[in-house]
């Protein structure tokens, strides 16, 4: 039994669903955060690359490439943010920034 | 002529209530008080061409037609009204005059000068009304310029709330005069006085409707007028505002509560005798209400201590006096005695004005005494205006000073007459002289004679602390007199005061009366009360004097001959010394019927219907549960990335849902 389409899609929809509880249950380190997006990214590079072999388009391949460079864009983003926070607030606990409270 | 003698008033009103900023106090001064001598002049000119019989009828607009209700704005130019003119202006000139030495250390002098001559304004447009609502615009007119001169130094909570209860209890008056102006114009189709007359004796018999009961239609017009003169002359029962409204300026007291604005319900009573002359149950009232006015003041003068007070209700005395006259049916004998009572009266506030100012706005007469030889002028001024106040005269002439004359005239005509009621209008007039004298002497000799201090045992701790509008250095100060501009006036009424009785008694109510009234009052048929008055008995003659005398003995030996008499009097009767000293415990009787029941249906419906029901389910409630809904709304917002992230998970994987069964179904 080769490995086919359905393994990858089980595989990205499981490392989806790491990087969502990673978000959702995770109360202690903002990086933590960065780190799930990044996952549920890759999640969807490996939607996008299983997709593309499985039709033998390359464009999902070129595409998954561009989100690569931006997601890697994004995370140094964010971690420069991050750090300007952490100067300003003394702390990047998930649980010290509610700013937005109501 | 006659529009300048009403309408300079109102200009000089106009120049100092605009541009008083701009000419300065001297300025509003000098223009009020000038404008106001030329209508001065004018006023007696008017009254001596009248007095030959120079009626005059001016027509200046139309004010409002409606229907059949037509009113104008007309000059009625008759011997009543020309009476009233020579009153007016002259006592508001001489007040004017007197004001600007007496209010000569206030800032706000331009305002008051411009009220003063926008009362002259109103109070002249009242006497010259030839239709009742040019009569209730001149009347209301008044009534609003009493309310802002009795509150004129508005930063005082008393002057305040006197200022109020004039206006609120002018308000009840009005409220029958303005039904007896609806009733009058039902009765007559008409509201100028003309048409009214000529209608009125076709109403003698006719009933009217009225709360469910069936009313003579005179009686029922001429009581409701009554009650707005009763309102505005201060009679029992709706006299409280007036010994509050001494709160005001003591010339203001001179002017307004003494001598124009309380006698206009006199006037209104005259001017309407036609129809009054009908009713004899409504003379009736009118002498039962003035003479137990005149008895009840009186009583309660005996005992009052502010000097201002004691005048107040002198006047409201005399006014019970003027209506005895016109109840008997003697409107010309009424009318001599508010001509004759405005100068000795206007005398009197004015030379109280004048002591106050001495005694450096003290007003209590226990911190006086003395004063007889500190301000000579001011005291033989307060003889004089006393003297005629209790009628000294000699008895069977028409000499003697004024109140000598037309006083001594109501009584007799009140003994005279057989209308029901004029018995006891007789009675309290009479034994009023006696109680007139005492009260008048007693503050005579308590300010004028002895020594200061004299009464100062009596005084109360710190009761003069809330006397005067500057009563901060008030006691030993040497009296001084006031300048000359206070005492001219003086001078000018005191004259009045002496000859004002004598010289007119017989144009008035002597034989020269017919000719000289004519038209402008009326006397029924059967009316011959100034023929009658003549040839009452002597002793009835003799008994005001003998009334006076016996005040002034009484007065004589309790202030001067046995100092403590009054005290040993006051403690031998305790119960009706407080009864007299609290006014016949009008004010709290009224607070308990009236101004309590009305301060709860107030806080009743402010409370409860205005707070709780209309604000409680309208704009509070709405915007209450507004606040509860955000409230909970607000709890959705912690403020924590994951929740934000996991409400965003919920609804991604809900929209999915939706659109993956949906699109199993389609």
């Amino acid at each position: 039994m080769g490995i086919g389409l359905s393994n990858y899609l089980t595989l990205a929809a499981m490392v989806f669903t790491i990087g969502i509880a990673g978000i959702i249950l995770n109360h202690k380190n903002i990086i933590i955060i960065l780190m799930s997006v990044e996952l549920i990214l890759l999640s969807v590079n490996i939607n996008l690359i299983a997709f593309s072999t499985y039709s033998g388009d390359l464009t999902g391949q070129a595409f998954s490439l561009f989100i690569l460079t931006v997601a890697a864009a994004e995370s140094a983003i964010g971690l420069a943010i991050l750090v300007a926070y952490y100067r300003n607030r003394g702390s990047i606990a998930v649980e010290d920034i509610n700013s937005l409270k109501g | 002529m006659y529009e300048l003698i009403v309408f300079l008033p109102l200009l000089g009103f106009l120049v100092a209530g605009i541009f008083g900023p701009w000419i300065g106090a001297r300025g509003a001064e000098y223009v009020t008080t000038g404008l106001l001598g030329v209508s001065f002049v004018l006023s007696w000119i008017a009254f001596v061409m009248v007095a030959g019989g120079a009626d005059a009828h001016v027509l200046l607009g139309n004010w409002f037609t409606s229907g059949k209700l037509v009113a104008t704005w007309a000059l009625r130019i008759d011997t009543l009204t020309a009476v009233m003119l020579v009153v007016v202006t002259t006592v508001s000139f001489l007040v004017h005059v007197y004001s600007v030495g007496y209010m000569s250390d206030d800032p706000s002098r331009p305002r008051f000068f411009a009220y003063l001559s926008l009362f002259t304004f109103a109070m002249l447009m009242l006497v010259t009304s030839d239709n009742l609502v040019q009569m209730f615009f001149g009347w209301e007119g008044v009534g609003l310029m009493s309310y802002l001169l009795v509150g004129f130094w508005y930063e005082r909570p008393a002057a305040n709330a006197a200022a109020i209860k004039a206006f609120v209890v002018n308000r009840v008056g009005d409220f029958g005069f303005s039904l007896g102006i609806f009733l009058t114009y039902y009765l007559t189709g008409s509201i100028a006085f003309d048409q009214v007359f000529a209608a009125a004796p076709g109403l003698v018999g006719k009933t009217v409707h009225f709360i469910g009961f069936n009313w003579d239609a005179v009686t029922l017009a001429c009581l409701l007028l009554f009650m707005g003169a009763m309102g505005k002359s201060a009679q029992f029962l709706l006299h409280v505002w007036l010994p509050d409204a001494m709160e005001g300026p003591t010339p203001v007291s001179a002017l307004i509560h003494a001598a124009t604005m309380v006698t206009a319900g006199v006037f209104m009573v005259a001017r309407l005798s036609p129809l009054f002359e009908l009713s004899s149950t409504a003379l009736s009232v009118v002498t039962i209400v003035g003479a137990t006015t005149a008895f009840f003041a009186a009583t309660v003068g005996l005992v009052q201590n502010d000097i201002k007070k004691v005048i107040a209700y002198s006047t409201c005395s005399q006014l019970g006096y003027m209506f005895v006259g016109l109840g008997v049916g003697g409107y010309s004998i009424g009318i001599f005695h508010l001509f004759t009572h405005a100068f000795f009266k206007a005398l009197l506030f004015l030379g109280a004005g004048s002591v106050i100012t001495a005694m450096h706005h003290e007003q209590d007469m226990r911190a006086m005494g003395g004063l007889r030889k500190e301000i000579p002028f001011t005291f033989w001024m307060m003889i004089i205006g006393t003297l005629a106040l209790t009628g000294v005269g000699i008895p069977f002439t028409p000499i003697g000073f004024a109140g000598f004359v037309s006083k001594d005239a109501i009584i007799e005509a009140a003994f005279a007459s057989h209308r029901y009621g004029a018995v006891f209008g007789f009675l309290c007039t009479d034994i009023a002289a006696g109680l007139t004298a005492f009260y008048s002497w007693r503050l005579v000799f308590m300010t004028f004679f002895g020594h200061r201090g004299d009464w100062a045992a009596t005084l109360p701790a710190k009761a003069h602390g809330d006397h005067g509008h500057d009563a901060h250095d008030h006691g030993d100060h040497a009296a001084h007199e006031s300048p000359l501009v206070m005492l001219a006036p003086l001078a000018v009424l005191a004259l009045g005061a002496t000859f004002a009785g004598t010289a007119f008694r017989y144009l008035f109510i002597g034989g020269g009366h017919e000719g000289f009234w004519r038209s402008s009052l009326f006397l029924g048929q059967e009316n011959h009360i100034l023929e009658e008055m003549e040839h009452v008995p002597v002793l009835i003659s003799l008994s005001p004097s003998l009334f006076m005398l016996g005040g002034l003995a009484i007065a004589y030996y309790m202030y001067l001959v046995d100092r403590t008499a009054p005290a040993r009097l006051a403690n031998a009767f305790p119960a009706i010394y407080r009864f007299l000293l609290n006014k016949w415990y009008f004010d709290e009787l009224y607070d308990f019927l009236f101004v309590r029941p009305a301060f709860a249906v107030g806080r009743a419906f402010w409370k409860g219907g205005d707070g709780a029901i209309i604000d409680g389910l309208g704009p509070d409630g709405v915007s209450a549960r507004v606040l509860d809904v955000a409230r909970s709304a607000v709890r959705l917002q912690t403020g924590y990335v994951y929740h934000y992230a996991f409400a965003m998970l919920i609804g991604a994987a809900a929209l999915t849902t939706w659109y993956l069964f949906n699109g199993a179904m389609r």
